[in-house]
Protein backbone atom coordinates (compact mmCIF):
# COMPACT_ATOMS: atom_id res chain seq x y z
CA UNK A 1 0.00 0.00 0.00
CA UNK A 2 2.57 2.27 0.89
CA UNK A 3 4.47 2.33 -2.58
CA UNK A 4 1.32 4.24 -3.97
CA UNK A 5 1.26 7.45 -4.05
CA UNK A 6 -1.04 9.29 -2.04
CA UNK A 7 -3.78 10.29 -4.17
CA UNK A 8 -4.39 7.29 -5.34
CA UNK A 9 -3.88 5.41 -1.89
CA UNK A 10 -7.02 8.00 -1.11
CA UNK A 11 -8.67 6.83 -3.59
CA UNK A 12 -8.69 2.87 -2.43
CA UNK A 13 -9.61 3.81 0.74
CA UNK A 14 -12.50 5.75 -0.22
CA UNK A 15 -13.49 2.90 -2.70
CA UNK A 16 -13.40 0.62 -0.02
CA UNK A 17 -15.22 2.77 1.86
CA UNK A 18 -18.23 3.16 0.00
CA UNK A 19 -18.04 -0.92 -0.39
CA UNK A 20 -18.37 -1.52 3.16
CA UNK A 21 -21.48 1.19 3.28
CA UNK A 22 -23.05 -0.50 0.06
CA UNK A 23 -22.81 -3.94 2.17
CA UNK A 24 -23.93 -2.58 5.00
CA UNK A 25 -26.60 -0.63 2.79
CA UNK A 26 -27.75 -4.26 1.49
CA UNK A 27 -27.93 -6.02 4.76
CA UNK A 28 -29.87 -3.57 7.01
CA UNK A 29 -32.21 -2.33 3.82
CA UNK A 30 -32.90 -6.37 2.94
CA UNK A 31 -35.09 -7.18 5.25
CA UNK A 32 -37.06 -4.07 4.81
CA UNK A 33 -37.72 -5.02 0.77
CA UNK A 34 -38.50 -8.41 2.05
CA UNK A 35 -41.37 -7.35 4.00
CA UNK A 36 -42.78 -4.49 1.37
CA UNK A 37 -42.35 -6.98 -1.57
CA UNK A 38 -44.02 -9.82 0.23
CA UNK A 39 -46.72 -7.71 0.56
CA UNK A 40 -46.86 -7.69 -3.39
CA UNK A 41 -46.80 -10.73 -3.76
CA UNK A 42 -49.53 -13.18 -5.13
CA UNK A 43 -49.77 -16.36 -2.74
CA UNK A 44 -48.39 -18.95 -5.02
CA UNK A 45 -44.96 -16.42 -5.08
CA UNK A 46 -44.92 -16.12 -1.44
CA UNK A 47 -45.40 -19.60 -0.95
CA UNK A 48 -42.82 -20.94 -3.75
CA UNK A 49 -39.71 -22.72 -3.07
CA UNK A 50 -36.73 -21.62 -3.47
CA UNK A 51 -37.92 -18.01 -2.52
CA UNK A 52 -39.10 -15.51 -5.53
CA UNK A 53 -36.48 -12.53 -5.00
CA UNK A 54 -39.00 -9.95 -6.69
CA UNK A 55 -42.08 -10.51 -7.85
CA UNK A 56 -43.62 -10.56 -12.00
CA UNK A 57 -45.61 -7.98 -11.44
CA UNK A 58 -47.32 -5.47 -8.46
CA UNK A 59 -50.07 -6.23 -7.34
CA UNK A 60 -52.27 -4.90 -4.34
CA UNK A 61 -54.88 -7.51 -3.28
CA UNK A 62 -53.36 -8.14 -0.11
CA UNK A 63 -53.83 -4.20 0.80
CA UNK A 64 -57.15 -4.55 -0.61
CA UNK A 65 -58.40 -7.53 1.27
CA UNK A 66 -57.04 -5.65 4.79
CA UNK A 67 -59.42 -2.49 3.23
CA UNK A 68 -62.34 -4.53 2.90
CA UNK A 69 -62.73 -6.28 5.79
CA UNK A 70 -61.75 -3.15 7.71
CA UNK A 71 -58.11 -4.15 8.99
CA UNK A 72 -56.68 -1.53 7.86
CA UNK A 73 -58.69 1.16 10.51
CA UNK A 74 -56.14 0.05 12.94
CA UNK A 75 -53.86 2.15 11.42
CA UNK A 76 -56.41 5.30 11.82
CA UNK A 77 -56.82 4.03 15.72
CA UNK A 78 -52.57 4.10 16.02
CA UNK A 79 -52.71 7.60 14.15
CA UNK A 80 -55.35 9.31 16.77
CA UNK A 81 -53.49 7.78 19.53
CA UNK A 82 -50.05 8.67 18.38
CA UNK A 83 -50.72 12.01 17.14
CA UNK A 84 -53.17 13.24 19.65
CA UNK A 85 -50.78 12.11 22.51
CA UNK A 86 -47.89 13.74 21.29
CA UNK A 87 -49.91 16.98 21.31
CA UNK A 88 -50.64 16.70 24.72
CA UNK A 89 -47.04 15.45 26.22
CA UNK A 90 -45.62 18.20 23.98
CA UNK A 91 -47.63 21.09 25.56
CA UNK A 92 -47.84 19.63 28.94
CA UNK A 93 -44.03 18.63 28.68
CA UNK A 94 -43.06 21.87 27.11
CA UNK A 95 -44.40 23.92 30.10
CA UNK A 96 -43.44 21.92 32.67
CA UNK A 97 -39.97 21.83 31.68
CA UNK A 98 -40.39 26.08 31.38
CA UNK A 99 -41.15 25.88 34.94
CA UNK A 100 -38.27 23.72 35.68
CA UNK A 101 -35.88 25.43 33.89
CA UNK A 102 -36.97 29.38 34.64
CA UNK A 103 -38.08 29.02 38.03
CA UNK A 104 -36.08 26.02 39.63
CA UNK A 105 -39.80 24.43 40.01
CA UNK A 106 -39.14 22.12 42.88
CA UNK A 107 -35.29 22.16 42.68
CA UNK A 108 -33.14 19.56 41.31
CA UNK A 109 -35.30 16.64 42.84
CA UNK A 110 -38.61 17.27 41.45
CA UNK A 111 -36.41 17.02 38.03
CA UNK A 112 -34.68 13.86 39.20
CA UNK A 113 -37.72 12.33 40.55
CA UNK A 114 -39.56 13.24 36.69
CA UNK A 115 -36.16 11.82 34.61
CA UNK A 116 -36.31 8.55 36.92
CA UNK A 117 -39.95 7.34 36.18
CA UNK A 118 -38.84 6.78 32.21
CA UNK A 119 -36.64 3.91 33.95
CA UNK A 120 -39.80 2.13 34.96
CA UNK A 121 -40.22 -1.04 32.84
CA UNK A 122 -43.66 -1.01 30.94
CA UNK A 123 -44.24 -4.32 32.44
CA UNK A 124 -43.44 -3.62 35.80
CA UNK A 125 -46.29 -0.92 35.00
CA UNK A 126 -48.61 -2.31 32.58
CA UNK A 127 -50.20 -4.66 35.07
CA UNK A 128 -51.09 -2.21 37.89
CA UNK A 129 -52.22 -0.13 34.66
CA UNK A 130 -54.62 -2.64 33.73
CA UNK A 131 -56.12 -2.81 37.00
CA UNK A 132 -56.85 0.32 37.94
CA UNK A 133 -57.89 0.87 33.85
CA UNK A 134 -60.45 -1.61 34.73
CA UNK A 135 -61.48 -0.01 37.91
CA UNK A 136 -61.80 3.13 36.11
CA UNK A 137 -63.23 1.57 33.03
CA UNK A 138 -60.81 3.47 30.41
CA UNK A 139 -60.28 -0.34 28.80
CA UNK A 140 -60.24 -0.07 25.23
CA UNK A 141 -60.90 3.54 25.17
CA UNK A 142 -59.02 6.39 23.01
CA UNK A 143 -59.49 8.34 25.93
CA UNK A 144 -57.33 5.99 28.68
CA UNK A 145 -54.34 5.45 25.91
CA UNK A 146 -54.41 8.65 25.01
CA UNK A 147 -53.76 9.43 28.61
CA UNK A 148 -51.32 6.34 29.10
CA UNK A 149 -48.95 7.54 26.08
CA UNK A 150 -49.24 11.19 27.39
CA UNK A 151 -47.92 10.06 30.65
CA UNK A 152 -45.50 7.65 29.39
CA UNK A 153 -43.89 10.37 26.95
CA UNK A 154 -43.61 13.49 29.74
CA UNK A 155 -40.67 12.15 31.06
CA UNK A 156 -38.49 12.52 27.56
CA UNK A 157 -39.99 15.33 26.14
CA UNK A 158 -39.46 17.08 29.73
CA UNK A 159 -36.07 16.12 29.95
CA UNK A 160 -34.92 16.96 26.18
CA UNK A 161 -37.34 20.35 26.22
CA UNK A 162 -35.28 21.22 29.44
CA UNK A 163 -32.31 21.05 27.42
CA UNK A 164 -33.41 23.40 24.70
CA UNK A 165 -34.93 25.90 26.81
CA UNK A 166 -31.87 26.27 28.66
CA UNK A 167 -30.46 27.40 25.81
CA UNK A 168 -33.22 30.32 24.83
CA UNK A 169 -31.62 34.02 26.39
CA UNK A 170 -33.44 35.09 29.43
CA UNK A 171 -33.06 38.74 28.05
CA UNK A 172 -35.67 37.93 25.33
CA UNK A 173 -37.61 37.12 27.58
CA UNK A 174 -37.50 39.94 30.13
CA UNK A 175 -37.82 42.74 27.70
CA UNK A 176 -40.76 40.70 26.85
CA UNK A 177 -41.97 41.02 30.15
CA UNK A 178 -41.33 44.92 29.88
CA UNK A 179 -43.46 45.45 26.95
CA UNK A 180 -46.06 44.46 28.67
CA UNK A 181 -46.60 40.79 28.02
CA UNK A 182 -48.29 38.63 29.89
CA UNK A 183 -46.02 34.97 31.39
CA UNK A 184 -48.40 33.06 29.38
CA UNK A 185 -47.85 35.44 26.28
CA UNK A 186 -43.96 34.95 26.92
CA UNK A 187 -44.35 31.49 26.85
CA UNK A 188 -46.42 31.43 23.68
CA UNK A 189 -44.60 34.39 21.56
CA UNK A 190 -40.98 34.04 22.87
CA UNK A 191 -40.20 30.75 24.26
CA UNK A 192 -42.02 28.19 21.67
CA UNK A 193 -41.04 30.20 18.66
CA UNK A 194 -37.60 29.71 19.87
CA UNK A 195 -37.35 25.89 20.77
CA UNK A 196 -39.32 25.24 17.83
CA UNK A 197 -36.86 23.08 16.49
CA UNK A 198 -36.12 21.60 19.18
CA UNK A 199 -40.37 20.98 19.90
CA UNK A 200 -39.87 19.29 16.29
CA UNK A 201 -37.31 16.64 17.44
CA UNK A 202 -38.37 15.59 20.68
CA UNK A 203 -42.25 15.27 18.81
CA UNK A 204 -40.52 13.54 15.77
CA UNK A 205 -39.75 10.62 19.03
CA UNK A 206 -42.72 11.09 20.95
CA UNK A 207 -45.35 9.89 17.85
CA UNK A 208 -43.20 7.04 17.11
CA UNK A 209 -42.86 5.69 20.75
CA UNK A 210 -46.70 5.78 20.94
CA UNK A 211 -47.04 4.85 17.53
CA UNK A 212 -44.21 1.60 18.08
CA UNK A 213 -45.80 0.82 20.93
CA UNK A 214 -47.06 -2.86 21.39
CA UNK A 215 -47.25 -4.12 24.92
CA UNK A 216 -49.66 -1.09 26.69
CA UNK A 217 -52.04 -1.59 23.32
CA UNK A 218 -51.67 -5.63 23.72
CA UNK A 219 -53.46 -5.44 27.65
CA UNK A 220 -55.37 -1.97 27.09
CA UNK A 221 -57.40 -2.92 23.68
CA UNK A 222 -59.83 -5.41 23.03
CA UNK A 223 -61.74 -4.44 19.92
CA UNK A 224 -62.69 -1.02 19.58
CA UNK A 225 -58.93 0.84 19.76
CA UNK A 226 -57.22 -1.96 18.17
CA UNK A 227 -53.87 -0.47 16.97
CA UNK A 228 -52.17 -1.84 14.21
CA UNK A 229 -48.93 -3.57 15.63
CA UNK A 230 -51.78 -5.44 17.74
CA UNK A 231 -53.38 -6.81 14.48
CA UNK A 232 -50.39 -7.51 13.07
CA UNK A 233 -49.68 -10.14 15.55
CA UNK A 234 -53.01 -11.67 15.34
CA UNK A 235 -52.24 -13.01 12.13
CA UNK A 236 -49.79 -15.31 13.33
CA UNK A 237 -51.31 -19.03 13.72
CA UNK A 238 -49.72 -21.98 14.90
CA UNK A 239 -49.68 -23.88 11.61
CA UNK A 240 -50.34 -21.15 9.03
CA UNK A 241 -49.29 -18.15 9.37
CA UNK A 242 -51.20 -15.41 7.06
CA UNK A 243 -48.20 -14.16 5.61
CA UNK A 244 -49.25 -11.75 2.94
CA UNK A 245 -51.85 -9.75 5.78
CA UNK A 246 -48.61 -9.38 7.97
CA UNK A 247 -46.52 -8.16 5.49
CA UNK A 248 -49.27 -5.65 4.09
CA UNK A 249 -50.62 -4.59 7.56
CA UNK A 250 -46.91 -4.51 8.77
CA UNK A 251 -46.18 -2.12 5.54
CA UNK A 252 -49.55 0.48 6.08
CA UNK A 253 -48.09 0.68 9.86
CA UNK A 254 -44.77 1.07 8.83
CA UNK A 255 -45.03 4.14 6.20
CA UNK A 256 -46.27 6.80 8.16
CA UNK A 257 -43.28 7.02 10.23
CA UNK A 258 -40.90 6.63 7.37
CA UNK A 259 -43.03 9.91 5.96
CA UNK A 260 -42.92 11.65 9.06
CA UNK A 261 -39.38 10.95 9.73
CA UNK A 262 -38.39 11.38 6.04
CA UNK A 263 -39.49 14.99 6.12
CA UNK A 264 -38.52 15.83 9.65
CA UNK A 265 -35.00 14.57 9.15
CA UNK A 266 -32.98 17.03 9.89
CA UNK A 267 -34.87 17.61 13.06
CA UNK A 268 -34.35 14.24 13.68
CA UNK A 269 -30.51 13.53 13.18
CA UNK A 270 -30.30 16.46 15.32
CA UNK A 271 -32.89 15.62 18.29
CA UNK A 272 -31.26 11.70 18.95
CA UNK A 273 -27.62 13.37 19.17
CA UNK A 274 -29.04 16.30 21.23
CA UNK A 275 -30.69 14.22 23.91
CA UNK A 276 -27.65 11.98 24.32
CA UNK A 277 -24.93 15.01 24.38
CA UNK A 278 -27.54 17.29 26.72
CA UNK A 279 -28.26 14.12 29.11
CA UNK B 1 -54.94 41.44 31.15
CA UNK B 2 -53.93 45.04 31.46
CA UNK B 3 -55.18 44.57 35.50
CA UNK B 4 -52.77 42.09 35.91
CA UNK B 5 -50.17 43.92 34.72
CA UNK B 6 -50.97 47.04 36.84
CA UNK B 7 -50.50 44.15 39.75
CA UNK B 8 -47.07 45.41 40.02
CA UNK B 9 -45.91 42.29 38.66
CA UNK B 10 -41.83 42.07 38.84
CA UNK B 11 -40.15 42.05 35.63
CA UNK B 12 -37.78 39.41 35.80
CA UNK B 13 -38.06 35.78 35.80
CA UNK B 14 -35.99 35.84 39.56
CA UNK B 15 -39.82 37.13 41.40
CA UNK B 16 -41.99 35.18 39.40
CA UNK B 17 -45.86 35.05 39.63
CA UNK B 18 -46.36 32.82 43.26
CA UNK B 19 -48.59 30.43 41.12
CA UNK B 20 -47.35 30.55 37.41
CA UNK B 21 -44.86 27.78 37.61
CA UNK B 22 -47.04 25.30 39.50
CA UNK B 23 -50.09 25.93 36.73
CA UNK B 24 -47.15 24.87 34.34
CA UNK B 25 -46.17 22.05 36.14
CA UNK B 26 -49.46 20.48 37.48
CA UNK B 27 -51.15 18.94 34.18
CA UNK B 28 -47.53 16.78 34.05
CA UNK B 29 -47.30 15.86 37.49
CA UNK B 30 -50.73 14.95 37.54
CA UNK B 31 -50.60 12.65 34.70
CA UNK B 32 -47.20 11.16 36.04
CA UNK B 33 -48.67 10.35 39.39
CA UNK B 34 -52.16 8.88 38.09
CA UNK B 35 -50.25 6.66 34.73
CA UNK B 36 -46.53 6.62 37.22
CA UNK B 37 -47.14 6.55 40.90
CA UNK B 38 -50.47 5.63 41.64
CA UNK B 39 -50.97 2.23 40.26
CA UNK B 40 -47.08 1.29 41.63
CA UNK B 41 -48.57 2.15 44.93
CA UNK B 42 -51.98 -0.05 44.14
CA UNK B 43 -49.92 -3.13 43.19
CA UNK B 44 -47.87 -2.84 45.94
CA UNK B 45 -50.55 -3.63 48.22
CA UNK B 46 -51.87 -6.08 45.72
CA UNK B 47 -48.64 -7.81 45.94
CA UNK B 48 -49.23 -8.34 49.95
CA UNK B 49 -52.81 -9.77 49.15
CA UNK B 50 -53.93 -13.38 47.46
CA UNK B 51 -55.65 -12.53 44.35
CA UNK B 52 -55.57 -14.80 40.95
CA UNK B 53 -58.43 -15.99 39.00
CA UNK B 54 -60.06 -18.41 41.10
CA UNK B 55 -59.73 -16.22 44.60
CA UNK B 56 -60.12 -12.77 45.16
CA UNK B 57 -59.87 -12.62 48.65
CA UNK B 58 -58.17 -9.46 49.83
CA UNK B 59 -56.99 -10.25 53.35
CA UNK B 60 -53.30 -9.60 53.50
CA UNK B 61 -50.51 -12.62 53.11
CA UNK B 62 -47.73 -10.18 53.50
CA UNK B 63 -44.86 -11.67 52.26
CA UNK B 64 -46.40 -14.84 50.70
CA UNK B 65 -46.06 -13.97 46.84
CA UNK B 66 -42.14 -12.63 48.07
CA UNK B 67 -41.75 -15.96 49.62
CA UNK B 68 -42.54 -17.60 45.95
CA UNK B 69 -40.32 -15.47 43.83
CA UNK B 70 -37.77 -17.59 45.42
CA UNK B 71 -38.81 -21.17 45.14
CA UNK B 72 -40.05 -19.62 41.43
CA UNK B 73 -37.41 -21.32 38.53
CA UNK B 74 -39.02 -20.68 36.10
CA UNK B 75 -38.77 -16.72 37.06
CA UNK B 76 -35.19 -17.12 37.89
CA UNK B 77 -34.38 -18.66 34.00
CA UNK B 78 -36.36 -16.14 32.25
CA UNK B 79 -34.54 -13.61 34.41
CA UNK B 80 -31.25 -15.09 33.06
CA UNK B 81 -32.62 -15.78 29.88
CA UNK B 82 -33.02 -11.86 29.85
CA UNK B 83 -29.52 -11.18 31.02
CA UNK B 84 -28.04 -13.19 28.12
CA UNK B 85 -29.66 -11.79 25.67
CA UNK B 86 -28.44 -8.22 27.16
CA UNK B 87 -25.19 -9.45 27.65
CA UNK B 88 -24.36 -10.99 24.00
CA UNK B 89 -26.47 -8.17 22.19
CA UNK B 90 -25.09 -4.90 23.84
CA UNK B 91 -21.71 -5.12 23.42
CA UNK B 92 -21.89 -6.34 19.92
CA UNK B 93 -24.40 -3.26 19.08
CA UNK B 94 -21.96 -0.82 20.41
CA UNK B 95 -18.99 -2.57 18.58
CA UNK B 96 -20.84 -2.50 15.25
CA UNK B 97 -22.07 1.36 16.15
CA UNK B 98 -18.86 1.91 16.57
CA UNK B 99 -17.07 0.77 13.81
CA UNK B 100 -20.21 2.23 11.44
CA UNK B 101 -19.78 5.69 12.97
CA UNK B 102 -15.96 5.75 12.35
CA UNK B 103 -16.65 4.49 8.55
CA UNK B 104 -19.26 7.40 7.99
CA UNK B 105 -17.27 9.90 10.30
CA UNK B 106 -15.31 11.29 6.87
CA UNK B 107 -16.78 13.36 4.58
CA UNK B 108 -17.38 11.54 1.63
CA UNK B 109 -20.25 11.97 -1.60
CA UNK B 110 -23.56 10.87 -0.98
CA UNK B 111 -23.10 10.05 3.29
CA UNK B 112 -26.30 11.21 3.82
CA UNK B 113 -28.34 8.85 1.72
CA UNK B 114 -26.38 6.25 3.49
CA UNK B 115 -26.56 7.31 6.68
CA UNK B 116 -30.64 7.75 5.82
CA UNK B 117 -31.33 4.13 4.39
CA UNK B 118 -29.52 2.65 7.23
CA UNK B 119 -31.13 3.75 10.32
CA UNK B 120 -34.73 2.34 8.83
CA UNK B 121 -34.60 -0.61 11.34
CA UNK B 122 -34.30 1.96 13.75
CA UNK B 123 -37.50 3.68 12.91
CA UNK B 124 -39.59 0.50 12.49
CA UNK B 125 -41.92 -0.48 14.96
CA UNK B 126 -40.48 -3.54 17.28
CA UNK B 127 -43.23 -5.65 16.76
CA UNK B 128 -42.83 -5.26 13.12
CA UNK B 129 -39.05 -5.83 13.39
CA UNK B 130 -40.04 -9.11 14.84
CA UNK B 131 -42.67 -10.29 12.05
CA UNK B 132 -40.67 -9.28 9.29
CA UNK B 133 -37.50 -11.85 10.97
CA UNK B 134 -40.43 -14.22 11.31
CA UNK B 135 -40.89 -13.93 7.49
CA UNK B 136 -37.04 -14.39 6.95
CA UNK B 137 -36.42 -16.74 9.49
CA UNK B 138 -39.08 -18.97 7.63
CA UNK B 139 -37.61 -22.93 7.28
CA UNK B 140 -38.91 -23.50 3.82
CA UNK B 141 -39.79 -20.15 2.15
CA UNK B 142 -37.54 -17.58 4.23
CA UNK B 143 -34.72 -16.15 1.98
CA UNK B 144 -32.27 -16.43 4.80
CA UNK B 145 -32.51 -20.59 4.70
CA UNK B 146 -31.93 -20.00 1.01
CA UNK B 147 -28.99 -17.58 0.97
CA UNK B 148 -27.24 -20.25 3.48
CA UNK B 149 -27.83 -22.78 1.30
CA UNK B 150 -25.64 -21.00 -1.47
CA UNK B 151 -22.81 -21.09 0.69
CA UNK B 152 -23.16 -24.89 1.86
CA UNK B 153 -23.65 -25.97 -1.39
CA UNK B 154 -26.76 -28.07 0.01
CA UNK B 155 -29.99 -27.34 0.93
CA UNK B 156 -30.17 -25.95 4.63
CA UNK B 157 -33.93 -26.48 6.38
CA UNK B 158 -33.11 -24.64 9.53
CA UNK B 159 -35.56 -24.12 12.32
CA UNK B 160 -34.47 -20.78 13.12
CA UNK B 161 -38.01 -20.15 15.37
CA UNK B 162 -38.16 -23.26 16.95
CA UNK B 163 -34.85 -25.35 17.12
CA UNK B 164 -33.38 -24.23 20.76
CA UNK B 165 -29.99 -23.87 20.00
CA UNK B 166 -30.40 -21.71 17.07
CA UNK B 167 -33.32 -19.66 18.33
CA UNK B 168 -30.91 -17.48 20.39
CA UNK B 169 -28.97 -16.16 17.57
CA UNK B 170 -32.28 -15.63 15.46
CA UNK B 171 -33.60 -13.25 18.61
CA UNK B 172 -30.00 -11.64 19.17
CA UNK B 173 -29.48 -11.32 15.26
CA UNK B 174 -32.88 -9.42 14.88
CA UNK B 175 -32.42 -7.02 18.15
CA UNK B 176 -28.67 -6.13 16.69
CA UNK B 177 -30.36 -5.40 13.44
CA UNK B 178 -32.81 -3.37 14.51
CA UNK B 179 -31.05 -1.15 17.40
CA UNK B 180 -27.39 -1.54 15.98
CA UNK B 181 -28.36 1.98 13.75
CA UNK B 182 -29.42 3.76 16.99
CA UNK B 183 -26.30 2.94 18.30
CA UNK B 184 -24.76 4.46 15.21
CA UNK B 185 -26.29 7.36 14.91
CA UNK B 186 -25.58 8.54 18.76
CA UNK B 187 -21.72 7.48 18.22
CA UNK B 188 -21.27 9.60 15.05
CA UNK B 189 -22.69 12.48 16.58
CA UNK B 190 -20.29 11.85 19.21
CA UNK B 191 -17.48 11.56 17.40
CA UNK B 192 -17.69 14.27 15.15
CA UNK B 193 -17.39 16.71 18.04
CA UNK B 194 -14.35 15.43 18.75
CA UNK B 195 -11.48 17.68 18.54
CA UNK B 196 -9.61 16.73 15.27
CA UNK B 197 -6.59 18.29 16.00
CA UNK B 198 -6.07 16.13 19.00
CA UNK B 199 -6.58 13.22 17.47
CA UNK B 200 -4.50 14.42 14.46
CA UNK B 201 -1.65 15.52 16.72
CA UNK B 202 -1.38 12.18 18.07
CA UNK B 203 -1.30 10.59 14.64
CA UNK B 204 1.83 12.87 13.99
CA UNK B 205 3.71 11.59 16.93
CA UNK B 206 2.80 8.27 15.54
CA UNK B 207 -0.15 7.15 18.33
CA UNK B 208 -1.04 3.59 16.90
CA UNK B 209 -4.60 3.80 15.95
CA UNK B 210 -6.18 1.92 19.14
CA UNK B 211 -4.28 4.22 21.91
CA UNK B 212 -5.72 7.32 20.35
CA UNK B 213 -8.88 6.12 20.74
CA UNK B 214 -8.07 5.04 24.61
CA UNK B 215 -6.76 8.38 25.46
CA UNK B 216 -8.46 10.80 23.69
CA UNK B 217 -10.98 9.82 21.63
CA UNK B 218 -12.94 7.88 24.23
CA UNK B 219 -12.92 9.91 27.07
CA UNK B 220 -14.58 12.96 24.84
CA UNK B 221 -17.18 10.26 23.58
CA UNK B 222 -17.88 8.55 27.03
CA UNK B 223 -20.28 10.73 28.24
CA UNK B 224 -22.49 10.33 25.30
CA UNK B 225 -21.73 6.48 24.92
CA UNK B 226 -22.43 5.46 28.24
CA UNK B 227 -26.11 7.12 27.98
CA UNK B 228 -26.69 5.23 24.60
CA UNK B 229 -25.52 2.08 26.99
CA UNK B 230 -27.41 2.77 29.64
CA UNK B 231 -30.84 3.29 27.49
CA UNK B 232 -30.26 0.45 24.95
CA UNK B 233 -29.10 -2.03 28.37
CA UNK B 234 -32.18 -0.81 29.82
CA UNK B 235 -34.76 -1.43 26.78
CA UNK B 236 -32.87 -4.70 26.76
CA UNK B 237 -33.67 -5.82 30.31
CA UNK B 238 -37.56 -5.16 28.90
CA UNK B 239 -36.98 -6.78 26.03
CA UNK B 240 -40.45 -7.85 25.07
CA UNK B 241 -42.05 -6.85 21.52
CA UNK B 242 -39.04 -8.78 19.16
CA UNK B 243 -39.73 -12.18 21.22
CA UNK B 244 -43.56 -12.09 21.39
CA UNK B 245 -43.72 -11.64 17.22
CA UNK B 246 -40.72 -14.23 16.84
CA UNK B 247 -41.44 -16.74 19.55
CA UNK B 248 -44.07 -15.91 22.19
CA UNK B 249 -40.96 -16.91 24.59
CA UNK B 250 -40.97 -20.81 22.91
CA UNK B 251 -40.05 -22.96 22.09
CA UNK B 252 -41.52 -24.32 25.73
CA UNK B 253 -40.29 -21.10 28.00
CA UNK B 254 -36.49 -21.58 26.26
CA UNK B 255 -36.85 -17.96 25.26
CA UNK B 256 -39.31 -16.50 27.94
CA UNK B 257 -37.67 -13.35 29.22
CA UNK B 258 -38.68 -11.31 33.00
CA UNK B 259 -41.35 -9.59 30.54
CA UNK B 260 -42.78 -12.30 28.66
CA UNK B 261 -42.89 -14.01 32.28
CA UNK B 262 -44.73 -11.63 34.19
CA UNK B 263 -46.94 -10.98 30.87
CA UNK B 264 -47.53 -14.51 30.89
CA UNK B 265 -48.52 -14.71 34.58
CA UNK B 266 -50.52 -12.10 34.80
CA UNK B 267 -53.03 -12.49 31.76
CA UNK B 268 -52.81 -15.80 30.62
CA UNK B 269 -52.89 -17.19 34.31
CA UNK B 270 -54.37 -14.34 36.02
CA UNK B 271 -52.04 -14.46 39.37
CA UNK B 272 -53.09 -10.72 39.70
CA UNK B 273 -51.04 -11.23 43.26
CA UNK B 274 -48.10 -13.03 42.13
CA UNK B 275 -47.58 -10.41 39.11
CA UNK B 276 -47.54 -7.58 41.24
CA UNK B 277 -44.89 -9.13 42.75
CA UNK B 278 -43.01 -10.05 40.28
CA UNK B 279 -43.31 -6.12 38.78
CA UNK B 280 -42.20 -5.22 41.93
CA UNK B 281 -38.70 -7.72 41.91
CA UNK B 282 -38.40 -6.00 38.51
CA UNK B 283 -38.71 -2.55 39.50
CA UNK B 284 -36.01 -3.54 42.40
CA UNK B 285 -33.33 -5.00 40.39
CA UNK B 286 -33.37 -2.07 37.92
CA UNK B 287 -33.15 0.48 40.51
CA UNK B 288 -30.12 -1.28 41.82
CA UNK B 289 -28.51 -1.65 38.13
CA UNK B 290 -29.42 1.55 37.21
CA UNK B 291 -27.79 3.72 40.62
CA UNK B 292 -24.67 1.08 40.31
CA UNK B 293 -24.56 2.13 36.78
CA UNK B 294 -24.77 5.70 36.79
CA UNK B 295 -22.63 5.86 39.60
CA UNK B 296 -19.71 3.59 37.87
CA UNK B 297 -19.84 5.30 34.72
CA UNK B 298 -19.54 8.57 36.31
CA UNK B 299 -22.91 10.59 35.05
CA UNK B 300 -24.10 11.77 38.34
CA UNK B 301 -24.11 15.23 38.15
Amino acid sequence: MSALPLHRRHGVRLSFRYLIAALLVVIFCFPVYWLFIISFKTPDEIFAFPPVWYPESIQFSNYKVLFKDGDAATVGNSLILASVSTFFAMIFGTIAAYSLVRFKTGGENLAVWIISQRMMPPVAIVFPIFLLYVWLGWVDSYFGLIILYTAFSLPYVIWMMRGYIEDIPLELEESALVDGCTRWEVLWKVVLPMARSGLFATAVFTFIFAWNDFLFALVLTRTEVTTYTVQVTHYFGGQSNFWAKIAAMSVLGTIPVFFTVAVMQRYLVRGISMGAVKG
Amino acid sequence: MRAYHEQTMPATAVHPDRNFKYWLLAPAIFLLLLIGLFPLIYSLVVSFMRIDMMDTDTSFAWFYNYKNLFKDGRLWWSLAHTLLITAIALPLELLLGLAMAYLFLEKMPGRQIFISLLVLPTIISPIVAGATWRLLFDNKYGPINQILSWFAGERVNALWTINPTLVYPAIIFCEIWQWTPFMFLILLAALSNVDKSQTEAAEIDGARFLRTFRYIVLPAIWPVMAIAILIRGLDLFRIFDIIWALTQGGPGTKTETISIYAYTQGFKQFETSYTAAIAFLVVFILTVICTWAIRRMGLAK
